[in-house]
């Protein structure tokens, strides 16, 4: 099964000058149930986490995340990088049930 | 009414608490050992084959007291110029009271500019966390933060 892994909610900023170090936020709701825990009738509740973060940015890895069920639900990242041109960040989550979220956002980045 | 499933997050005292939290599916440790120092060191030696670990470099910062252990907000950052030549590539986080001794790992490199991540961890109880930078050069530093939780991560 091939579904969504939750809904992303990303922060960059839509502008940078060439060089800059910009602020990334991402965030994904997803439960992150962490198989450790019993439901009312005593029962684990099954493993269901996002296994993994990346970002890429003009197709190259700039950020990777492997999460454990330690990772609070919704998981959130803020990290940086440096804007290097205008172009695409590609957000990607996987979770262990084959669930997939991509989410894609625009920089415009202009000489100093 | 049947009797409660044995040990609600574990501690029988805090089940009034619990209890309020919980109004029905909260949560109970389905595993009770829990990682010990010595399941982190496991962890240590499993992610960096022994190589020696310095405490220095690292800044881990996160509340001394959490008021609730599901969602502590953490944010590591390392003393590093992030260059080409000088970049952290790799930080792990580890608990040494949760389930697992591991938390989280994230790779970094020279395109980050700032050697800063911050995210949210559940902490099981009060306890060490544990934050290791692997650098460019192979050296690895870490830093130690105690946290004290009054709500356990309950059902971490």
């Amino acid at each position: 099964m091939s579904d969504q892994a939750g809904t992303a909610r990303v922060r960059v900023p839509e502008r940078a000058k060439r060089g800059e170090v910009i602020e990334i936020r991402a965030m994904i709701e997803h439960p992150m149930e962490s198989g450790f825990r019993l439901n009312n009738v005593g029962k684990p509740i099954p493993r269901h986490i996002v296994e993994s973060f990346t970002c890429e940015y003009h197709g190259r890895e700039i950020f990777r995340a492997r999460l454990h069920p330690a990772v609070s639900t919704n998981p959130y990242f803020l990290f940086y990088t440096v804007a290097t041109a205008s172009g695409e960040l590609r957000f990607t989550w996987k979770d262990d049930h084959g669930g997939v979220t991509t989410h894609v956002a625009r920089i415009e980045v202009s000489e100093r | 009414m049947p009797a409660q499933p044995a040990g609600w997050c574990g501690v029988t005292s805090r089940r009034a608490v619990l209890r309020a939290l919980a109004a029905g599916a909260c949560l109970l440790a389905v595993r009770p050992a829990r990682a010990a120092a010595e399941e982190v060191a496991a962890a240590l030696r499993e992610t960096f084959g022994g190589r020696p670990i310095t405490p220095g470099k690292v800044v881990l910062e996160l509340p001394k007291l959490a008021e609730n252990g599901a969602v502590v907000p953490v944010t590591v950052s390392v003393d590093s110029p992030m260059t080409e030549r000088d970049h952290v590539k790799s930080i792990h986080l580890f608990a040494e009271k949760n389930p697992l001794p591991r938390i989280l790992e994230v790779q970094l490199g020279p395109n980050s500019g700032k050697a800063r991540v911050a995210s949210r961890i559940r902490i099981a109880d009060s306890q060490q966390i544990t934050a290791v930078a692997v650098l460019s050069d192979g050296t690895l530093w870490s830093a130690a933060v105690q946290v004290e939780v009054t709500v356990t991560g309950c059902g971490l």
